[in-house]
């Protein structure tokens, strides 16, 4: 790993942590954000973490960009000792995979993707080694993702496997991205699922759709009356599969106002976690269905 | 206490100076695309420098006004008319009850700002009045305004004075072809040496695809890549990264193709990689930018980028000065 600085213009400088994605480049980028937020340096106006990469903004009328820069540095060294442990939570979301609603898109998009005779979960299956389309859902759901980054657009999350890195799964984005994605399509491009929170473009494939809303403006669902982004940075989730009438059922729910995500408190050590991936794995999982 | 749409104009929606510290979620700034002529509309009208307006793309919306207002219309040149009687851009125009604001063919620019006197009070989201369409948020719920809303204004401050106006020398449009300046910076290393040349030779023009999100360009050469095994995790193509932040005004070149300008509606990162980023003091020049305009890009260091913001920054006080 090896930390590059660069201005994005008069009012931004960007420190891309590592070239490559990883948790151990992920938590250094939070430790580094932590540490420049807690350093309440004068003329910062935004602290955006990303994968492996964050991204401080500033007022070049406050503070020099050269001494911001110099401040920036300062704090890599006192947050590469920092502890790469989380107290978060872990969220299981419901998904249809291969509903009707993206499946109807994708065949709208067909001529900006790899393969235009098959669908986005037939291609990607294909390219990670699956016979089926069943078996590559389940590698999908099995295991559980960490929120790496929010972003794009209103609180869509990146979601980074938490596997192996031969085991992860790797897919392209559209070769022309999309005019249209449902809202709360479960999405893939790169090593990163996502979730659209609102409709609009897109480049990622489209596997499925979730019924829980993670983004409303209005903040009228219940559990995003105290602001309106569901997702932050460091939380984990489980998918967990569903079929048209637990979908439609979850809708009704939402609706209703009585739906309330499945939610439980977790701690994360990223060096236990690397230690035995498949026994973190199942705790998390065991902390959902707990109490 | 309010002015009602009859028509509203091709695009336009209510905007202020923006709503910064939710870009780590996704959530841009937002606000006027050209901050100085929204700036200027206000102090005209005696509002807050920040009192949110309308910002029109291209066409003017009609608005009749229930109350007697002053009105000031600057950015894109746009003919204005009350009524049927034409009056003059950049300057308090009084508007009585009953009367109609509307606009003629754009003459140059791309977004005309409408201030009047008071503000436009639709109810703020997370601190501003700014219209973000892709999250449906804020001005009038979260989408341009449209046929028969009304449009609340605040109570009007009464310094605004009918006829003060600010002299074509103090007002800013791009030129033709328009320049650009723009800090290298970010992923610059990954195009070739001829690449970064031609990127500053070569003359664009503005593509179709121009919003507030982003401008995109096109007519240059591509740009060619410095040969690397992609890394883990960013996509197969050249121009991928792992999905990071995008800077307001960075530069982006999916495919190495086409750039695009993110602008104040910009996504907050993803996974094309930048060349650099256009320097904060011509931001609002993109903002009247129209399609097909010829653009250069033209290289600066950070002392010429903050130098050419003090000059800014300067301009914008002189016109303080002369609205008094």
């Amino acid at each position: 790993m090896k930390t590059r600085y660069s201005f994005g213009g008069d009012e931004h400088i960007f420190v891309e942590v590592d070239e490559e994605m990883s948790l151990d480049a992920f938590f250094k980028s939070l430790s580094i954000t932590n540490a420049v937020r807690d350093a309440n340096i004068r003329g910062v106006t935004e602290i955006c973490p990303a994968n492996a990469s964050f991204q401080v903004k500033f007022d070049p009328d406050q503070i020099r960009p050269d001494d911001m820069m110099a401040e920036l540095k300062k704090l890599e060294s006192a947050a590469e000792n920092a502890e790469k442990r989380l107290t978060t939570r872990i969220i299981e979301i419901p998904v249809f995979y291969n509903d009707p609603w993206t499946h109807e898109t994708l065949m709208r998009f067909r001529e900006r993707h790899q393969d235009p005779n098959g669908t986005d979960l037939e291609y990607a299956a294909r390219i990670n080694g699956y016979d089926t389309v069943d078996d590559f859902i389940t590698a999908h759901h099995s295991t559980p993702w960490f929120v790496s980054m929010v972003g794009f657009v209103s609180g869509l999350p990146f979601l980074y496997q938490l596997v192996e890195r031969e085991r992860q799964l790797q897919v392209p984005k559209y070769l022309r991205p999309r005019t249209d994605t449902p809202k709360l399509t479960v999405g893939y491009g790169g090593c990163f699922s996502c979730i659209y929170s609102v409709r609009g473009a897109g480049g990622y494939q489209m596997f499925g759709i979730t019924p829980m809303p993670i983004y409303d403006p209005e903040q009228k669902v219940g559990y995003l009356k105290d602001f309106m982004v569901f997702f932050k940075p460091g939380d984990i989730v489980k998918f967990n599969p569903i079929d048209r009438a637990e979908y439609d059922q979850i809708v009704a729910e939402v609706e209703a106002g009585t739906y309330e995500p499945r939610i439980a408190e977790v701690e994360f050590d990223l060096d236990a976690f690397n230690a035995d991936m498949e026994g973190v794995n199942a705790k998390l999982k065991e902390a959902l269905y707990v109490g | 206490m309010s002015v009602n749409v009859i028509k509203p104009g091709l695009l336009t929606t209510v905007q202020d100076l923006g709503r910064p510290g939710y870009f780590h979620l996704g959530i841009p700034m937002g606000g006027a695309m050209d901050r100085l002529a929204m700036r200027s509309a206000n102090l005209l009208v005696g509002n807050d420098e920040g009192a949110a307006g309308l910002e029109a793309v291209f066409m003017g919306p009609e608005l009749e006004f229930t109350q007697d207002a002053l009105v000031a219309v600057t950015g894109a040149d746009m003919p204005v008319f009350v009524d049927e009687v034409e009056q003059p851009g950049w300057t308090a125009i009084e508007v009585k009850a009953g009367q109609r604001l509307g606009f003629g063919f754009l003459r140059s620019g791309a977004r005309a700002y409408i201030a009047i006197s008071g503000g436009i009070d639709t109810p703020p989201a997370l601190g501003s009045r700014s219209t973000y369409a892709i999250g449906a948020l804020g001005g009038v719920e979260g989408r341009a305004i449209a046929v028969e809303d009304e449009l609340p204004l605040g109570q009007a401050s009464g310094k605004g004075k009918p006829g003060s106006t600010i002299p074509e020398a103090l007002r800013r449009g791009p030129g033709s072809p328009a320049e650009l300046r723009m800090l290298p910076g970010l992923y610059w290393h990954r195009i070739t040496e001829a690449a970064q040349k031609g990127f500053f030779e070569d003359e664009w023009a503005v593509a179709p695809e121009a919003d507030r999100m982003g401008y995109r360009f096109r007519n240059g050469r591509p740009l060619e890549f410095v040969e690397r095994e992609q890394p883990f995790g960013a996509g197969s193509d050249p121009s991928n990264i792992v999905d990071g932040c995008y800077p307001y005004g960075s530069i982006q070149v999916p495919g190495g193709t086409e750039p695009i300008v993110l602008h104040r509606d910009a996504v907050s990162g993803g996974g094309y990689f930048m060349i650099g980023t256009v320097i904060s003091a011509d931001m609002d020049l993109i903002g009247q930018l129209q399609p097909h305009t010829p653009v250069r890009f033209v290289k600066v260091d950070m002392d010429e980028a903050l130098a050419a913001r003090a000059e800014r920054a300067a301009l914008m006080q002189r016109i303080r000065e002369t609205v008094g």
